[in-house]
């Protein structure tokens, strides 16, 4: 879902213009926002020098590889015995009825899997030619050894309260891992971490997701008003989150790993449609990986993009995925990690891989027939494209070369995808906020409202600074839960090698397969 | 007295009449009953992550329901009927945990009532009774109203 900062321009496009004094009422928040928290963004995106290479992008690959490093290539190793957690082999049938691994990882991925997938592979291959492809899968990855750090550190440092509930993620492993190892600001780190984690809710994981929902539906339907889109999405939300309106969310969850198969099922049928042209498709994504095929920043250029794309779309290192999987029924911590290294493997390898192929075979990219380069579009600073289309509407173009009918489906998908990034990043920052101020109705209430008046909001303005900010945020989390994960790495190798120890010795029971 | 066990499966007290003939069986052949109540369950379903939060919290309150509305009322009446009884919650697909759980205790018999196996639904999807012909492990009946 961390697509918004390259997207901003497309949403500058697509939003709608709402009424005079709207306009002018955003003009205020925007110039209040970049008057005060422009330094903070310029900060967290900042380049490292001399290059375009944000540093953050950085520090997530970084931490990729020391943790891919540090547990001796989980994510290669760990791989199948992943799988068979997920599909209940080691679960006790006694268990049955609690939250399954399977039940964990489909609620985490709906919050991940989404526009990144869509419009944020688009842009790094538009910017960086098919030669990201390669680096994003190559950090996708790396970003499983992160996932399974943090998501095994959620599950073992949860609160579990006498009524049965539980509550976990970042903020508990914090105050609680350093505690036990006896290291000094683990309560500082957690408030800060909850701090970022609010606000970045309210930003990348509401008004953002909001405003795009509405620049999908007025593509489709024409352009109306923001505040329609915002109003309705708000009132269904408010009725999911506040009215406890299980039914929806139920659909919704139902729905959306639904979509994200069939977008993969469309692509495979494309690819299969012109398998001929497979080979020729990866081979430029291997060539342009490590030559960059001409195209701007060459190698560099599609490295960084790739990078930054994924890490950007499949959340690791930001701790968002610890809060989804601790709820999980499991007597071993670390298998939640197993199955949590998976979701970068689905979000990025799988499903972005999905998407980057079919922009490269279906021909959008414009080529020189000459020099059987991509054309370099300067101006905009990205490789031309059919209609000069970006983003979402590149992927669009590119699956409706196959499929007439897919930007209506594309653009249910958007809105779904959307709406259930809100539902599952409203629980996150409500976690954050009950941390903050206590558990209890009333207080619940209050953020859950606050929640939804955002909605409309980012349905209605075009907020550039806001969403920045919000951007700021969400990787100012990773830099918290980052550090933390650094610090408390040893507690998970030692469970990790507990594990493995008696998963070899025959102890842990294998109950089916 | 014999050791035989015979399996209920029992959704409520509407197949109360499944019980009673399996007390008539139990009692000409000094059996005993296991009563299963099986909770439909899949651990394959999408949950949000409030869900998943108050999941536990909910099962147990389904546990506890169910023991006391369905499965101590049944067991109390086998055994004022003089049959020995033990009851068992589960969570997961009615005919895989009757089959199973027929297989494990040896039983010897299943009972089970005919339910709403005749709506469409059933016709198309199967029903607990059809499911368990195809795959009950001992001999079973099917209880009419």
């Amino acid at each position: 879902m961390f697509h918004h900062r390259f997207l901003a321009a497309l949403a500058a496009l697509c939003a709608l213009s709402g009424p005079a004094a709207a306009q002018s009422i955003d003009e205020t928040i925007n110039r209040i926002f970049a008057d005060y928290t422009g330094w903070y963004v310029g900060l967290i995106f900042a380049d490292l020098p001399g290059t375009n290479f944000s540093w953050i992008a950085l520090w997530l690959v970084v931490a990729a590889l020391i943790f891919t490093f540090y547990f001796g290539f989980i994510q290669i190793k760990g791989f199948v015995h992943s799988i068979r957690l997920v599909k209940g082999d080691y679960s006790d049938p006694d268990d049955a009825g609690e939250v399954s691994h399977f039940q964990a990882l489909a609620t985490a991925l709906s919050g991940t899997v989404g526009l990144g997938n869509i419009a944020g592979v688009a842009v790094a291959v538009g910017i960086g030619g098919p030669g990201a492809t390669f680096w994003m899968i190559v950090a996708g990855l790396f970003g499983m050894a992160t996932k399974f750090t943090e998501c095994t550190l959620g599950v073992k440092y949860r609160n579990e309260y006498p009524d049965g509930t539980v509550s976990g993620g970042p903020m508990y492993y914090i105050t609680k891992g350093f505690k036990e190892r006896g290291l000094p600001g683990g309560p500082i780190l957690a408030v800060l971490f909850c701090v970022f984690t609010i606000l970045g809710a309210l930003g990348g994981g509401n008004m953002f997701q909001a405003n795009q929902a509405h620049a999908q539906i007025s593509n489709v339907i024409g352009d109306f008003p923001g505040w329609i889109t915002g109003v309705v999405i708000a009132a269904i939300t408010f009725m999911v989150i506040v009215g406890g309106l299980k039914s929806i969310a139920r659909v919704t969850e139902k729905v959306v790993p639904f979509m994200g198969i069939f977008y993969v099922l469309v692509s495979v049928v494309i690819l299969i449609m012109n398998a001929d042209m497979i080979g020729w498709a990866f081979g430029q994504i291997f060539a342009g990986a490590f030559t960059g095929l001409g195209v701007a920043g060459g190698f560099t250029g599609a490295l960084i993009q790739g990078f930054r794309r994924a890490a950007f779309s499949n959340e690791a290192g930001i701790g968002s995925a610890a809060i989804a999987h601790s709820a999980v029924r499991t007597k071993e911590p670390v298998t939640e990690g197993y199955v949590a290294l998976l979701e970068p493997f689905i979000d990025t390898v799988v499903i972005c891989t999905m998407t980057a192929l079919v922009i490269v075979i279906t021909g959008v990219l414009n080529v020189d027939p000459d020099t059987g380069l991509y054309v370099w579009n300067a101006e905009a600073g990205r490789i031309s494209t059919e209609g000069e289309v970006v983003g979402v509407a590149l992927t669009s173009a590119a699956y409706s070369k196959a499929f007439a009918w897919f930007p209506v489906l594309l653009a249910v998908a958007v809105v779904l995808f959307a709406f259930s990034t809100m539902i599952s990043w409203s629980y996150y920052g409500l976690k954050a906020w009950t941390y903050l101020f206590g558990e209890g109705a009333a207080k619940e209430i209050v953020f859950k409202v606050i929640f939804c008046l955002f909605i409309v909001i980012g349905a209605s303005a075009n907020l550039g600074p806001v969403i920045d900010f919000s951007d700021a945020m969400l990787f100012s989390m990773a830099i918290v839960n980052i550090i933390a994960l650094y610090l408390l790495m040893p507690i998970v190798r030692g469970e990790l090698g507990s594990y493995v120890e008696r998963l070899r010795s025959g102890q842990i029971t294998r109950y089916k397969g | 007295m014999s050791n035989e066990t015979y399996v209920v499966a029992y959704e409520d007290s509407e197949g109360q009449h499944v019980l009673d003939y399996a007390v008539q069986q139990a009692k000409k052949s000094g059996a005993s009953l296991y009563i299963i109540h099986v909770l439909e369950w899949s651990p394959y379903t999408f949950l949000t992550p409030q869900e998943l939060e108050e999941r536990h919290k909910r099962r147990t309150q389904e546990t506890e329901r169910a023991q006391s509305a369905i499965i101590d009322p049944a067991v109390k009446r086998v055994e004022a009927a003089g049959v020995r009884a033990e009851g068992k919650i589960r969570y997961g697909q009615v005919v895989e945990i009757v089959a199973e759980t027929a297989k494990k205790l040896g039983a010897t018999m299943i009972f089970v009532g005919r339910g709403g196996g005749n709506g469409l639904g059933a016709r198309i999807f199967g029903s607990v009774p059809i499911g368990l012909a195809q795959v009950a492990p001992v001999p079973t009946v099917i209880v009419p109203q």
